[in-house]
C-alpha cells in the first residue's frame, strides 16, 4: 500500500506538549519538512528559546542547544561563527525575542549573522500564563494587563519584521501565519526560502509567524485563527517585508 | 627559552591563543581592554574567531553557543561586566560546558573604580549566578603565573565540563613582567561527544541544555555536578607557601593574587623591622579552596594567629576561618575600593597581632 | 641590588617609555623586573606615572609606597612623590620644566635640563631619553650598551635615523650628570 502521508524525518518520534489549537506544532512540522527536503537534518543546530518552545530540542530531530531567555541569537552567533558550514537557526517567541532578547536579535541582524530566526508571534507569554508581550495588540487582555493593553500605559506593539528590516545585515524578512491551509503553504515556502538563503551564505534571514494561543487568549481554536487572520494580520501585515 | 616582557592583559590573550582557544567574545570595560584588542588583531591571523558582542550578556552567551558546539571559547571582562555574565555562567555550569572567563577585577560596588580590587571573591567562589554550582577559580599573582594558569584553564574546563574563572585584578592586567613561554605537555581529555555539532549520522540528536524540568531529574543532575566539585577538591588543589616549611613562623599571612605579593614583601619587612618570623599561605585555586592544607599550617605549634590580607572588606577571610577552624585566631587586614595595601601597613598590622594588640 | 624607581610626569613626556626602557634593559641584563603603570582617567587627565622595580632577586610587591629613585618630569610629580624617596635616595628633576626651588638634604638631587638638551639635538621629543641617560649614568642600574642595543632594536629599518637621535640624547643625558 502506498502511504499518502508520512511524518517528516525532521521530527523525533515523541509526543508534543503543546495545547490543542496551538500553532507551534504546525511550525515545527514545517521546519522539520524543510530540514528534510534540504537534506540538513544531520547538519543543522537548533537554538531553543525560553517559553513554550523550550522543549523544541526534544521534538525536532537535529542537534539542539537550549539558550537563556532571549539569548538565542547570541548563542547562534557563537555556533555559526565557529562552525560556518553548519546550518543554524533560532526558534523564539515574542517575549523571548521582542522583549528580553531585543538587543541580541537586533545586533545579530546588524552583523548579518548567517543564521535563520523563526519568530513565533502570538502576542502573549504562553508558558508563564498569559502575561502581556511587546506584541500584544491594543485592547487585548493579558494577565498583567487585565483591562487590556493601553497605548498611553504600554505603548504600541512592536513590528519586529519592519524594525529589523532597516538593518543592512538582514537579507530576508517575511511575515506569515498558519491559520489555514493556504497560509500554511505560504509559511512553508517562506521558511524554506530563509534556510536556502542561509545555505547560500546571503546573510541574516527572519521569518515571523503570527501564531494562535487559544489557551491564553481564552478562545476556541476556530476563534483564535480568526483573530490571527483578522486583528493580528491587520496590525502585522503578512507578506515579504524585505528581500535583497 | 628567552624571557620576553609582556603586559598582563596581552600575555593572557596570547596564552589563550597558544592554548588552542577557538573563539573570543568580548565587550569593552577597563581595565581589561587590551585582551579584546589583542584578540581582535591576532585571532583572525590564526584563523580563529573574534566577535565584539553588543553586551557582556551577549558575549557570555556566544561563549555558551561556541562551547555547546565543542569549541574552546573564552571571554574576559571586569567586575561590573562579570556581574552581567553571571546568568550565562550559570547556564554554562548547568549545561556542563567548558569555558574560560577572565575577571580583571576592579573596585565596586556598582560602577566603583577601575583600580585593582579583590572584592569579587564571594561572587567568584560561591557560584555567582543562580543555582547550586561553582566555577573553578584560579588566582595568579604574576604575569608568568597568569599565562600558565590560562593555558591550564582550558584543559581543566574540558576535563570537568565546567566554567573556569581566572580571577586577577587591574594591576595584573596592566603591569609588565618578563615571562617564558613554556613547552606544555599535551593532556588527554575526554571526547566532546555531547556537543551540538550536527548529528552527522549519530542515532540520536544531542540537546545541550540546563533544563531539567522534573524535580527528581534536576536533583540527580545537581548531585552529579556536586560530585565534580568533590573531584576537583581531590585532584586540583593548588597553593604555595613561603616561610612555612622548616621554619617556625609565629604568624601566617593568608593572601592571594596581588596582595600575596605585598605579603611576600611584608614577611621580609616583619623579620627585619620587628624580628618576627612570618609565613605566607597563598591559595592559587580559590575554588576548590585548600582548606586542609591551611589548617595543617595554622595548627603548627608556635603559630599565634592567621591573618587574611585582601583588597576587600573581608571575603576570603570566611574561607580562612573555615580552614583554620579554631586552630588559631583569625584576623583580617584589608584595603578596599581600589586601594592596594602597602607593605608597611601589612607588616605593622601583623606585628600588632603578634604583640596581642589587634583584635577581631 | 634592588631599585624601586618612580617615574612621573605629564602624559606625552615619555614617562611610560623611560620605565619600559629600564625594565627591558634590566631583563636583558638578567635582572628581575616589573613595570606597573597608572591607568584610566588619571591618564586622560594628563598625569602619568609608572613604578619600576629592578632587582637581583624575584620581585615580591611590584608596587611600593617608598622608592629609591624618583624621576620627576614635572612639578606636580615632584611635589607628590618627593616625600616618598628613601633617605640616601636620588631625585632626578627635569629642570627645563621644573624651575621652582626644591631641596631635600638627605637625598642626592640631579637637575637635568632634558627639554633644552633635546631641543639642542633637534627634537624635544627625545627629552625622555636624555633623562634615561642621566638615570643610568647616576645609578648604574643598567649599562649604556644594553640601552643602545635596545634603541637599535626599536628603531630599525626606516626608523633607523631615530636610533641615532635617541642614542645622542642618551649620551647627552649621561654627560649631563657628573658622577
Amino acid at each position: 500500500m502506498k502511504p499518502v502521508y508520512v511524518k517528516s524525518k525532521g521530527l523525533q518520534d515523541t509526543e508534543l506538549h503543546y495545547c490543542p489549537g496551538c500553532s507551534h506544532g504546525i511550525v515545527h512540522k514545517l521546519i522539520a519538512e524543510t530540514l528534510e527536503e534540504l537534506n540538513i537534518i544531520d547538519t543543522s543546530v537548533l537554538i531553543c528559546p525560553v517559553g513554550c518552545g523550550v522543549f523544541a530540542g526534544n521534538y525536532l530531530a537535529c542537534d539542539a542547544v537550549e539558550a537563556a531567555h532571549g539569548r538565542a541569537p547570541a548563542v547562534a552567533t557563537g555556533i555559526k561563527r565557529t562552525c560556518p558550514d553548519q546550518p543554524v537557526f533560532t526558534y523564539q517567541g515574542d517575549g523571548d525575542l521582542a522583549s528580553i532578547g531585543i538587543a541580541e536579535i537586533v545586533h545579530a541582524a546588524m552583523r548579518g549573522e548567517k543564521f535563520t530566526t523563526i519568530f513565533i508571534n502570538n502576542g502573549i507569554y504562553g508558558m508563564t500564563g498569559g502575561q502581556m508581550a511587546p506584541t500584544t495588540l491594543i485592547g487585548q487582555k493579558a494577565t498583567t494587563a487585565p483591562l487590556g493593553r493601553q497605548k498611553e500605559l504600554h505603548g504600541e506593539p512592536i513590528r519586529m519584521c519592519e524594525m529589523l528590516s532597516s538593518l543592512g545585515g538582514l537579507v530576508y524578512a517575511e511575515r506569515v501565519c498558519v491559520a489555514d491551509v493556504p497560509h500554511i503553504i505560504k509559511a512553508k515556502r517562506a521558511i524554506k526560502k530563509a534556510f536556502t538563503k542561509q545555505l547560500n551564505n546571503e546573510g541574516f534571514t527572519f521569518v515571523e509567524v503570527l501564531a494562535a494561543c487559544p489557551t491564553n487568549w481564552a478562545m476556541t481554536t476556530r476563534k483564535a485563527n480568526e483573530w490571527v487572520l483578522g486583528p493580528m494580520a491587520e496590525y502585522y501585515p503578512l507578506g515579504v517585508i524585505k528581500e535583497v | 627559552m628567552a624571557k620576553e616582557l609582556w603586559k598582563g592583559n596581552e600575555a593572557i590573550a596570547e596564552a589563550a591563543i597558544r592554548a588552542g582557544c577557538d573563539c573570543f567574545f568580548g565587550y569593552p570595560i577597563t581595565p581589561q581592554n587590551e585582551i579584546p584588542e589583542y584578540m581582535s588583531l591576532h585571532m583572525p591571523q590564526h584563523g580563529k574567531v573574534f566577535v565584539q558582542a553588543e553586551s557582556e550578556v551577549a558575549a557570555i552567551n556566544m561563549v555558551y553557543g561556541a562551547a555547546a558546539a565543542g569549541k574552546r571559547a573564552m571571554t574576559s571582562s571586569s567586575s561590573p561586566g562579570i556581574s552581567l555574565k553571571q546568568e550565562g555562567i550559570s547556564y554554562i555550569a548547568g549545561a556542563e560546558l567548558p569555558a574560560v572567563i577572565i575577571n580583571m577585577s576592579r573596585g565596586g560596588p556598582g560602577l566603583g573604580t577601575i583600580q585593582a580590587s579583590q572584592a569579587d571573591y564571594f561572587q567568584s567562589t560561591r557560584g555567582g549566578g543562580n543555582g547550586d554550582y561553582r566555577t573553578m577559580v584560579l588566582a595568579p599573582q604574576s604575569i608568568q603565573e597568569a599565562v600558565d594558569l590560562v593555558q591550564d584553564a582550558f584543559d581543566l574546563a574540558d576535563k570537568y565540563r565546567n566554567p573556569v574563572l581566572i580571577l586577577a585584578d587591574g594591576m595584573i592586567g596592566q603591569m609588565m613582567e618578563p615571562i617564558e613561554w613554556k613547552q606544555r605537555p599535551s593532556v588527554e581529555l575526554p571526547p566532546k561527544d555531547w556537543a551540538a555539532t550536527g548529528r552527522h549520522g549519530r542515532e540520536k540528536n544531542n540537546f545541550v541544555t540546563s533544563l531539567r524540568i522534573d524535580a527528581p531529574d534536576c536533583e540527580l543532575h545537581n548531585v552529579h555536578i556536586q560530585s565534580k566539585y568533590d573531584r576537583m577538591a581531590e585532584e586540583e588543589l593548588r597553593y604555595e607557601t613561603i616561610g612555612c616549611d622548616g621554619q617556625e613562623p609565629e604568624i601566617i599571612l593568608a593572601s592571594y593574587g596581588t596582595t600575596a605579593r605585598i605579603c611576600w614583601s611584608a614577611i621580609n619587612r616583619l623579620e627585619r623591622k620587628y624580628g618576627i618570623k612570618a609565613g605566607l599561605f597563598r591559595p592559587i585555586t580559590l575554588f576548590p579552596f585548600p582548606y586542609d592544607q591551611l589548617h595543617q599550617i595554622a595548627s603548627r605549634p608556635g603559630v599565634k594567629a592567621v591573618i587574611s590580607v585582601e583588597m576587600s572588606q573581608g571575603q576570603m577571610v570566611d574561607d580562612v576561618k573555615l580552614a583554620v577552624n579554631g586552630a588559631a585566631p583569625v584576623h583580617f587586614f584589608g584595603r578596599a575600593g581600589g586601594s592596594i595595601p602597602t607593605v608597611d601597613e601589612v607588616a605593622d598590622f601583623a606585628a600588632s597581632v603578634v604583640k596581642g594588640g589587634a583584635g577581631k | 641590588m634592588k631599585k624601586k624607581i618612580m617615574i612621573a610626569g605629564f602624559g606625552g613626556q615619555g614617562v611610560m617609555s623611560i620605565g619600559k626602557s629600564l625594565v627591558e634593559a634590566g631583563m636583558e641584563e638578567g635582572l628581575e623586573v616589573s613595570w606597573v603603570p597608572s591607568y584610566g582617567p588619571e591618564m586622560r587627565g594628563g598625569t602619568a606615572n609608572c613604578s619600576v622595580t629592578l632587582s637581583d632577586r624575584p620581585v615580591a610587591a611590584p608596587v611600593f609606597s617608598r622608592c629609591t629613585e624618583l624621576i620627576a618630569m614635572n612639578y606636580p610629580s615632584l611635589l607628590k612623590f618627593a616625600p616618598t624617596v628613601d633617605p640616601e635616595g636620588i631625585i632626578f628633576i627635569n629642570s627645563s620644566i621644573i624651575t621652582e626651588d626644591f631641596d631635600r638634604p638627605d637625598v642626592t638631587i640631579y637637575r637635568v635640563p632634558c627639554d633644552d638638551i633635546a631641543r639642542g639635538l633637534g627634537n624635544v621629543k627625545c627629552a625622555n631619553m636624555v633623562m634615561l641617560g642621566a638615570v643610568i649614568a647616576a645609578t648604574g642600574a643598567v649599562s649604556k650598551e644594553t640601552v643602545e642595543k635596545m634603541i637599535h632594536h626599536i628603531f630599525s629599518g626606516p626608523k633607523a635615523k631615530l636610533a641615532d637621535l635617541n642614542i645622542a640624547a642618551l649620551s647627552a643625558g649621561m654627560d649631563s650628570v657628573a658622577v
